[in-house]
């Protein structure tokens, strides 16, 4: 019962993580309908921010996770501006392959800079807490905790400020809005700068969870995102979070129950029966198609 | 002075039409390829880096042109191509390393091509299933999950050296043999993309209701194209393990599915000329830009881009090569060009 319990706590912290990074994505797409697949890439550039801060800025845990999410922000919004708005009415597929580029150019250009995986430094002291059985450590309560309050925050600008309002009618109907007055453009570059900021403050967390950081940890960790978004319905931001939430659960059992490498098959078969049952993921609404 | 330049310019571009449409233009070209692949093979002129590279180009353009049917012709999005390479991959090596004799592997060795593709074939077959109800980016995930569960699986089986790999295969994969399966691939598909179950396919990508209303029956012909496509990357993924000597499951990831994506779309998408430029290009680019290093792969996505953002339908979007062209439907296409040309005159 409590190696249940322990394993559901290890299933929330790494759940909280995939939902932080697929909010990027669903935000995303939501507003553009296209998919950021250099999102999962700015998570590790996140987690290399929170490395360089760490060590050559000696900043404690609170400024370090500002700062990286601020560095993420502007970097995603910069991608935005310079690769995607060129590509706003091309062909879908170019600017997914645009995606591709960027996120492909940001493992190697960051390969290039650090050859060798980077080790974090401890920024929070981590004491454990002993329940019977039950091992409680600070870190992973402040991870869970602190994702859960960012994705409150996110929710409350979504559905009640001015900027969400316009950001929900956006996803609604791209026509009409701009006539209404809303930037469309400061309105798109504010999205990323948000979904980008999650994914930044997702590495940050990662990297104090999983201390060992290499440039090409974001590809996995980002179609895992991808795939909770996916799962949670794609542009539902509320889908997103639970998304995220089962499939931590579902890696997290799999490797606490079975051969720990039996996780990935596992976790995607059931992912695959998931989507042919409910085939638009679990809160989004089949489009209805008109010839 | 520049118009009359502009007629001889395009006259000389019809005669090189004419010239490149015929038969006996696509005779010479088979035959000039498969002697000069020969040739290299038996007198080994050609030193053996630059021979790996050709391997490599025939290899990437089968890859290439098999998931252009899938993506460019039938307009989805598939992400997992590098799976059903894998499961081509490691079903020939498993025949001419473990079932074979040792004595015959020369001649057995199509045979374990062809086997490896019927398998790929076979698991394309599942993975179709499910594009009947899904498409798009759901469709993505599928063909994603999937080729995560290729390589999950063959980390786990150990007899096939999980995640060290699999080895002792010898180096079966000649020129001759790489350039026929090339040719074998462009020639079946271009077939079948001109062909009535071609119309059907581009008719999906346009407009799948719209196609189930014309009687395309488009569950058979989602199941051919992904049956054909896995097939071809079956092919090439025997071709690539027997060219490698060496294969393990983390050649086959989501790396690999970018590369062949980026291949498709660098040369565009529908179009069988520009699937065999874009894998031409692309292989040899990276290996002209060798001496750079690590900034070569820094360099590449860079390209990508600027590439997207200045020409978003990629080299050879939607245009074909007039060699791939059958007469009839140049002629047609010809036809209508110059009755729009003439509508738009007379609206003038």
């Amino acid at each position: 019962m409590a190696y249940i319990f322990q394993q559901s706590l290890n299933a929330l912290q790494l759940g909280s993580i995939y939902a932080l990074i697929a909010l990027g994505y669903t935000m995303v797409y939501g507003i553009l309908t296209m998919i950021n697949f250099a999102h999962g890439d700015l998570f590790m550039v996140g987690a290399f921010f929170c490395f360089l801060i760490a060590v050559y800025l000696h900043l404690s845990f609170v400024p370090t996770l500002l700062l990286s999410m601020l560095g993420v922000a502007f970097l995603g919004v910069v991608i935005e501006r310079f690769a995607y708005k060129p590509l706003r009415n091309a062909p879908r597929v170019s600017a997914i392959i645009t995606a591709l580029g960027v996120g492909l150019f940001l493992e190697n250009f960051t390969l290039a800079l650090s050859p060798y995986p980077k080790h974090i430094p401890q920024l929070l002291g981590n004491t454990t807490w002993t329940l019977g059985s039950l091992s409680l450590s600070s870190l992973q309560i402040l991870i869970i905790a602190l994702s859960l309050v960012l994705m409150l925050i996110l929710d409350f600008i979504v559905q009640r400020t001015k900027a969400g309002m316009a950001m929900r009618a956006i996803s609604w109907d791209k026509t009409i809005v701009p006539l209404m007055g809303v930037s469309v453009d400061k309105i798109i570059s504010l999205t990323f700068a948000i979904g980008t900021g999650l994914g930044g403050a997702a590495g940050v967390m990662y990297g104090l969870a999983y201390p060992i950081i290499d440039p090409y940890m974001g590809i996995m960790v980002g179609w895992k995102a991808f795939i909770c978004a996916v799962v949670g319905g794609i542009g539902n931001i509320r889908g997103a979070m639970i998304g995220g939430f089962i499939l931590g659960a579902v890696e997290i059992m799999v490797a606490a129950f079975l051969p720990s490498t039996y996780r990935d098959v596992v976790a995607f078969t059931l992912l695959l029966i998931l989507l042919i049952v409910r085939p638009y993921g679990i809160l989004g609404k089949p489009q209805p198609q008109k010839v | 002075m520049s118009n009359s330049s502009d007629t001889s310019y395009s006259a000389l571009i019809e005669r090189w039409h004419m010239l490149t449409g015929t038969r006996l233009f696509r005779a010479v070209v088979m035959i000039a390829g498969i002697a000069f692949c020969i040739a290299v093979d038996t007198f080994d002129f050609v030193d053996l880096y630059l021979q790996l590279i050709l391997i490599y180009v025939g290899i990437n353009i089968i890859l290439t042109v098999s998931l252009n049917l899938i993506n460019g012709y039938m307009g989805e999005f598939s992400v997992g191509h590098a799976g059903f390479m894998a499961v081509g991959a490691y079903i020939a090596s498993i025949l001419t390393v473990h079932v074979f004799p040792p004595n015959a592997q020369n001649l057995l060795f199509p045979l374990a091509i062809l086997a490896g593709g019927m398998a790929a074939a076979l698991v394309g077959f599942l993975v179709a299933i499910p594009s009947f109800k899904t498409r798009g980016d759901y469709l993505a995930i599928v063909t994603l999950a999937f080729g995560m569960i290729v390589k999950s699986i063959l980390e786990n089986i150990d007899a096939v050296g999980g995640p060290r790999g699999l080895l002792g295969m010898e180096k079966l994969t000649t020129l001759p043999w790489v350039f026929f399966w090339t040719a074998l691939s462009v020639w079946v598909i271009r077939n079948l993309v001109y062909s009535n179950f071609g119309r059907g396919v581009l008719s999906i990508r346009e407009d799948e209701i719209a196609s189930d209303l014309m009687s395309v029956n488009t569950r058979q012909v989602k199941i051919i194209a992904f049956v054909v496509s896995s097939f071809f990357a079956g092919i090439a993924g025997g071709l690539f393990a027997h060219a490698l000597q060496f294969i393990n499951p983390r050649m086959f990831d989501i790396l690999k599915s970018t590369d062949i994506l980026i291949m498709v779309y660098l040369g565009g998408i529908a179009s069988i000329g520009g699937s065999i430029l874009g894998a031409v290009i692309y292989t040899i680019l990276l290996e002209i830009l060798r001496p750079l290093g690590i900034w070569r792969m820094v360099l590449m996505p860079l390209m990508l881009v600027l590439l997207m953002i200045y020409r978003p339908r990629g080299i050879m979007g939607m245009k074909e090569i007039r060699m791939f062209v059958p007469l009839r439907d140049f002629v047609t296409e010809k036809l209508w060009r110059q009755k729009k040309k003439e509508a738009g005159d007379a609206s003038a």
